[in-house]
């Protein structure tokens, strides 16, 4: 668990936020640059001081001005790594591994540290000096470094912003994978919404310094705060589905989502486990009658919850599927034709080809039991653009 | 100030006399000696100066680099006024501690240090300013205490400043000359150091082939000591890396 409510001014910039999540997992701080979110891992870490508020992890309490605590940074126990990794260059790979580990004192600091050389990949790298490796290699030794200090929590500051996309593709799955097995929360600082989508178990949304919305993925994809960020090119419903069949002679997966059914391509997914797909607004279409002869493979019936006009002679259409809720935009033309209105039967259709999926193992489902956002859902005054589904 | 000499003449040779030598030997224990002294002290300043604001810093600061304007011969002075038997450090020194500086090989290492405390400062101050403190913040947030970050991550990534003070102090030790000649007088064997030896060559009647044997052996010290400083200096830089 992690519980944070954090004031610090700065000059003319000012963080005030709160935000909690439950359990390990992954929660991700969104926001365009400026909006405050190293700020709030610095003061997290204890590198910057807050004027007040509180830190608290689970039954420990690192900063609490009301009371008086202020762990000191060295006794925090807070695995950081830093865009820019930060690795010792005047110490090889395994001796910046150790150098965490050698002050935390594990039980079986050997065994640890075989596990996190394991997990991470480090094997071949540990004989040699940072200055030697890749940016995505550097960064996988500042997670192994940060992970030996048994750490109470992970901070990630933007971990993949320096590297090139290539690079992040490959440190991509290490993230996932320590989402998935550390039993400690991870606070993953992020300004590119399709790393959020793809690791985010819980999501606070920030803007000039403040969460103007927080919760879930799925909830939280549907907010206006979000939508004014991300923009049209990226809004869209992020949905979760389980697996119910894979298709081998076609290469597609078959996902139950609320009452319907998702092909999404297969590729790299597994029969078991939870499947998270973003469907952006603009690669939608509506339908006000059951579809027929098209090539489009998705088709998803509902029931239309909201619409909202917006500037740009577009309306922005909320369906709702049978749980989940889809985001589509169309032009106001269109609305009017199909005499689109709350309350109306209409089907979702979405192309197969663009999406696909991430997985996440049945353990931690993020979306099962949706905990309603602090922003809520639904679209309000504001536009959109397409509909469309998306592989980040 | 005459001396004997067993090997020379009018004739410059490479040889050198006994006396030479000793003076040689004597210019090596007397630099190695005033770096040993400032090392430590410098250290600590140029972290003062660098990592510690405070109140007068930039008083304290002019005050660490008065060796290089002042005239030895007048810190020579001053450290006799302070560290002379009735001075009141070095008479404290001398009563409590048997301590004697002035007029001894001691004393020519301590205004030799004094002389050469400034370069050494200056040469830490600006490496110290050149590592990065995200390290450090890094070795914090792994449960590195402040004197741990300090031998861990702080002092070898200055590595290259302190070697480069270190023997830049060291060849300038060698050859410091009015300082110690005031505080430590010309003694032979105790503080003649080479260039003493060379002055008293100088004035000495038919003295030249020695001085001029005294000048070739400073002179090669000193590239010497400067090559050896690049040398050091590249091989930390190498691996400290970008």
């Amino acid at each position: 668990m992690i519980d944070v409510r954090l004031k610090k001014r700065r000059g003319a910039f000012a963080v005030d936020v709160a935000f909690r999540a439950s359990g390990s997992g992954l929660v991700a701080l969104f926001g365009p640059s400026g909006s405050g979110k190293s700020t709030i891992i610095n003061l997290i870490a204890g590198l910057l001081a807050p004027d007040e508020g509180y830190i608290r992890l689970g039954e420990t309490t690192l900063y609490d001005s009301g009371r008086g605590i202020d762990v000191p940074v060295e006794e925090r126990r807070i695995g950081y790594v830093f865009q820019d990794s930060r690795l010792f260059p005047h110490l090889d790979v395994r001796a910046n591994l150790r150098y965490g580990a050698k002050r935390a004192g594990a039980a079986d600091p050997q065994a640890e540290f075989a596990q996190i050389v394991e997990l991470l990949g480090l094997e071949a790298l540990l004989e040699r000096r940072p200055r030697g490796l890749s940016g995505g290699e550097r960064q996988r030794v500042a997670l192994g470094r940060a992970l030996l200090s048994r750490p109470r929590v992970l901070l990630l500051d933007e971990p993949l912003a320096s590297l090139e996309l290539a690079r992040r593709e490959e440190l991509l799955p290490y993230l996932e994978r320590l989402r998935d097995h550390l039993s400690i929360p991870i606070l993953y600082v992020s300004h590119q919404f399709e790393e959020v989508v793809r690791l985010a178990t819980h999501v606070v949304v920030l803007r000039s310094g403040a969460a103007v919305a927080q919760g879930d993925i799925c909830a939280v994809s549907l907010t206006a705060e979000l939508r004014a960020m991300v923009g049209s090119e990226g809004l869209g419903a992020v949905i979760e589905g389980e697996i119910e069949a894979l298709e081998p002679d076609t290469g597609l997966a078959r996902l139950r989502v609320g009452s319907g059914r998702l092909k999404i391509q297969a590729e790299g997914i597994a029969l078991t486990g939870l499947v998270r797909v973003q469907l952006l607004a603009r690669d939608l279409i509506l339908a006000v009658e059951p579809p027929r002869g098209l090539s489009v493979r998705n088709s998803l019936e509902g029931t239309l919850s909201s619409i909202v006009a917006d500037a740009g002679r577009t309306h922005l259409v909320e369906v709702d599927i049978g749980g989940p809720r889809l985001l589509a935009q169309v032009t106001a033309s269109a609305s009017a034709e199909l005499g689109l209105a709350v309350g109306r039967r209409v089907w979702v259709l979405v192309k197969t080809v663009s999406l696909r999926g991430h997985v996440y193992p049945a353990g931690q489902v993020p979306g099962r039991t949706p905990a309603p956002p602090s922003a809520v859902a639904g679209p309000r005054e504001s536009s959109g653009t397409a509909a469309g589904a998306r592989s980040p | 100030m005459r001396e004997e000499r067993t090997a020379g003449g009018g004739v410059p040779t490479m040889l050198l006399t006994d006396a030479e030598w000793q003076a040689l030997r004597l210019s090596l224990t007397v630099a190695s000696r005033s770096v040993l002294m400032s090392l430590p002290v410098a250290l600590i300043v140029a972290w003062l100066l660098a990592r510690r604001p405070f109140p007068g810093r930039t008083l304290f600061d002019a005050f660490v680099h008065l060796p290089l304007v002042l005239p030895p011969v007048m810190v020579g002075y001053l450290l006799l006024v302070l560290f002379g038997i009735h001075g009141p450090l070095g008479g404290w020194l001398a009563n409590d501690f048997g301590i004697r500086l002035a007029f001894t090989s001691n004393g020519a290492a301590l205004a030799t240090a004094v002389m050469s405390f400034p370069i050494m400062v200056r040469t830490m101050r600006i490496s110290l300013e050149s590592v990065d403190r995200g390290l450090e913040d890094a070795a914090r947030t792994l449960g590195a205490r402040p004197l741990d970050r300090f031998f861990t991550i702080t002092l070898p990534l200055m590595m290259p400043g302190v070697l480069a003070g270190v023997v830049t102090a060291f060849a300038a030790g060698l050859g410091e000359f009015g300082a110690v000649i005031t505080f430590a007088s010309n003694i032979p064997g105790e503080t003649r150091t080479l260039p003493l030896a060379l002055y008293t060559a100088l004035q000495t009647p038919n003295g030249d082939a020695e001085a001029a044997r005294l000048a070739i052996v400073s002179f090669t010290l000193g590239l010497l000591g400067l090559g050896l400083s690049e040398v050091l200096a590249r091989r930390v830089r190498r691996s400290l890396g970008p």
